[in-house]
């Protein structure tokens, strides 16, 4: 027999839809508080600094690209309360699946800028080996790097947590992804898993808007794409994205539910992409340069110093400060990492199997004798 | 005749197939306002609108599962797969559906989907957007594989592509859409499927390549004759699958000797089919083993992409190989 819900149990919906449907935010984007905060000075300028430091290193991250040093990057710029805020949530133990733009969320985690600035390098330091540009991760700090092709990443977070869950190990795993990437198969699988297994994950979209040059209504006929966790018995929770504290404080109660065994979460985070795609992208082609000059009014750092400004938690001279402290130590970073040498031809061969196999070694010894054969030719390696 | 490059050359391709055939349409991510990111689908949209060039959400297996069942109610949907590299989602439409359909229907349905994509190396683009995955497609009956080494090719295989009644993979090496200019008639033409273009003709050794290593083969070939006086023969298969069989045999009649250039990994890459093919039917033609230059066996590298994908000096060392037997 078909079971007919009863009205208890539609009802018992209603708040999952409200939240999947509403933009929760503490503060606004003049920086008033719209919601009591419940946070104290320790974290709200932990969320600054850490902002801080993604936008100085993004402007540097273009410029490298420009001259040729890095080979692509995907700007986090205006996403970074977004990346911040979720990442934050996390703990040490927890596990983090990006995707290519969160480079907030990386710092979140505990990773420096050098580390970030080697692996953009792919100099002899990369801890990725020149194997991929744009992506960044750390075994050290529980960060899988991202797959280029978005949101595959998704149901691994969901396996990891499902892992995580079998050895009895109070950990908790976050995948991070677009609006595009929700478009996505495995999107779906993650999800469809998640619920069903009730796995400690926590996912967040950040909505930023775009995918390339497609609008996100492109990407979903649904009013909103926290909704899309409803189907999938996984709440979904929209928030202001480009708010720190919202963002934070909303996926650090996800995490905490996941941590208590209540299952996953999905979180939109609405916000805005400010600069092009990548490096390679020219946004003029799809998009008027007055829809991303209005929206810097909702740039996310600028809000939060408002706040804390206005909450007498900074100065403005120490707000100054922050900026340029952390500027000149990320220039003497840059310069640093700029010198190292780059990685040995023999990295091409490297990390396919545990052991290389017969036909690697082979190749290897191509490669060397190919080395020679370039020098006797007067063919450059680069 | 205008001289145009490669994006040039399938964007005309695209627009005179959708001019003269309304069942052509276009579908895949950004291939609209944004032209592609290529700009191989440029102002398409302005001449044929939003019904015929779709700009769909972020999913291979949707673009090319729908593009599957536009064809089997009777369109000719050109899919683009943004990077050949990120095909893999929709493999299995590909190999369940795509490949089979035919088969699977007693000969009564069909679908004649192009699918077309920027794939191989060259430009710096790491992982996931510089790889040469056509052996998956090769391997997979039903499917039509190929891919262009100049624009006059790209725009007559593309019109090919699309007038077939099977379906092709079209790939297309991002490294030559603009570094290749020629002349290409405006006047219809199509370059026919299955037949392989000798490029250059010579008499001690055979060079069969594809995709931009034809380039580098033609290099190496000068290489080779002022410093030995070897003269190489370079065919560009233009056709992956099915590939030109007599015209490698033919020039074999010639030289005797095969080398085979791809930048696709070694395992099991088009080259193995083309020696087997070579040892089970003519290996009384060869004064030499063959000898493959390929990919190496790994994953397309950021760092040392040139170290990696078949190079000059490499080409230059497997002619020595099989010159010197
Ligand atoms: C499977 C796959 N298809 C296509 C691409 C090419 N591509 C790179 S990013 C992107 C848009 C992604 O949009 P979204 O998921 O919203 O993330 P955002 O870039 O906005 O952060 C596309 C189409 C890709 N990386 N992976
Ligand atoms: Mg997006």
């Amino acid at each position: 027999m078909a079971h007919h819900f009863t009205a208890y149990e539609v009802e018992e919906l209603l708040p999952e839809l409200k939240a999947s449907l509403g933009l929760r935010r503490f503060i606004d984007e003049e920086g008033n508080e719209v919601q009591k905060v419940p946070l104290g000075p320790e974290p709200l300028m932990r969320m600054y600094i850490t902002m801080v430091r993604a936008r100085i290193l993004d402007e540097w991250l273009l410029r490298l690209q420009r001259v040729g040093k890095v080979a692509l990057h995907a700007p986090n710029v205006g996403q970074e309360a977004a990346a911040a805020g979720s990442a934050m949530a996390l703990r040490e133990e927890d596990w983090l699946f990006p995707s290519y733009r969160e480079l907030a969320a990386y710092i979140a985690r505990g990773m420096n800028e050098e580390e970030i600035l080697d692996r953009a390098m792919a100099n002899i330091d990369d801890p990725l080996r020149g194997s991929e540009f744009v992506v960044y991760g750390h075994r050290k700090y529980n960060i899988v790097p991202a797959p280029v092709p978005v949101g595959s990443q998704v149901p691994l977070a969901v396996g990891a947590a499902m892992a995580a869950k079998i050895l009895g190990h109070s950990v908790v795993t976050m995948a991070i992804f677009g609006d595009g990437a929700t478009s996505r198969a495995d999107f779906h699988a993650g999800l469809n898993f998640a619920g069903v297994f009730r796995a400690p994950v926590v996912f967040v979209i950040q909505n930023n808007a775009w995918a390339i040059s497609m609008p996100s209504r492109r990407q979903t006929a649904a009013k909103t794409f926290a909704l899309k966790g409803v189907a999938y018995g996984v709440p979904g929770v929209r928030v202001d994205g480009n708010d720190v504290i919202a963002v934070y404080t909303t996926a650090s109660e996800a995490v905490e539910r996941a941590r208590a065994g209540e299952g996953p979460t999905l979180l939109e985070a609405v916000t805005y992409r400010l600069g092009p795609h990548t490096t390679a992208d020219d946004p003029d082609r799809y998009r008027p340069r007055e829809e991303a000059k209005a929206m810097e009014k909702f740039d996310p750092i600028r809000r939060l110093g408002k706040y804390l400004k206005a909450r007498g938690i900074i100065s403005e001279k120490e707000e100054r400060e922050i900026w340029s402290e952390w500027g000149e130590r990320i220039e003497r970073i840059v310069k640093r990492c700029y010198e190292k040498p780059p990685l040995p031809p023999s990295v091409v061969l490297e990390n396919v199997y545990s052991e290389p196999t017969w036909n690697l070694e082979e190749q290897m010894r191509e490669l060397e004798e190919s080395l020679e054969v370039m020098k006797e030719l007067g063919i450059g390696v680069e | 005749m205008p001289v145009t490059n490669m994006v040039q050359a399938l964007n005309s391709a695209l627009r005179e197939e959708m001019r003269r055939d309304k069942r052509v349409v276009v579908l895949g991510e950004d291939v609209g306002k944004r032209g592609g990111v290529f700009l191989v689908t440029e102002g398409l949209i302005d001449e044929f609108g939003p019904e015929r060039v779709i700009d769909t959400p972020l999913t291979e297996a949707g673009i090319v599962g729908v593009a599957i069942g536009m064809a089997l109610y009777g369109l000719k949907p050109v899919a683009e797969i943004q990077f050949i590299d990120f095909i893999y989602e929709a493999f299995d439409q590909i190999a369940t559906n795509l490949s089979k359909i035919r088969r699977r229907s007693g000969g009564m349905f069909s679908a004649p989907v192009v699918i077309r994509g920027p794939c191989c190396g060259g430009v710096k683009g790491g992982m996931f957007h510089s790889q040469s995955n056509e052996a998956y497609f090769v391997h997979t009956a039903g499917l039509k594989v190929v891919m262009p080494s100049r624009p006059y090719d790209a725009k007559g295989l593309l019109k090919a592509s699309i007038r077939g009644e099977d379906p092709v993979i079209f790939l297309e090496p991002k490294v030559l859409y603009r570094a290749i200019k020629e002349e290409v008639p405006e006047e219809d033409y199509v370059v026919p499927i299955g037949e392989a273009r000798v490029v250059q003709e010579g008499s001690d050794v055979t060079i069969v390549t594809w995709g931009a290593m034809v380039y580098k083969a033609l290099e190496v070939s000068k290489i080779a004759r002022s410093r030995h006086g070897w003269e190489a023969e370079v065919i560009d298969l233009r056709t992956l699958f099915p590939f030109d069989k007599d015209a490698i045999i033919r020039s074999l009649e010639k030289t005797g000797r095969l080398v085979i250039v791809h930048e696709a990994p070694k395992t099991l890459g088009l080259g193995a089919e083309i020696a087997a093919y070579v040892a089970e039917n003519a290996i009384e033609l060869l004064k030499a083993p063959v000898a493959r230059v390929t990919g190496f066996d790994a994953p397309f590298p950021l760092a040392h992409e040139k170290l990696y994908m078949p190079n000059e000096a490499r080409i230059y060392m497997a002619l020595s190989r099989v010159m010197s037997y």
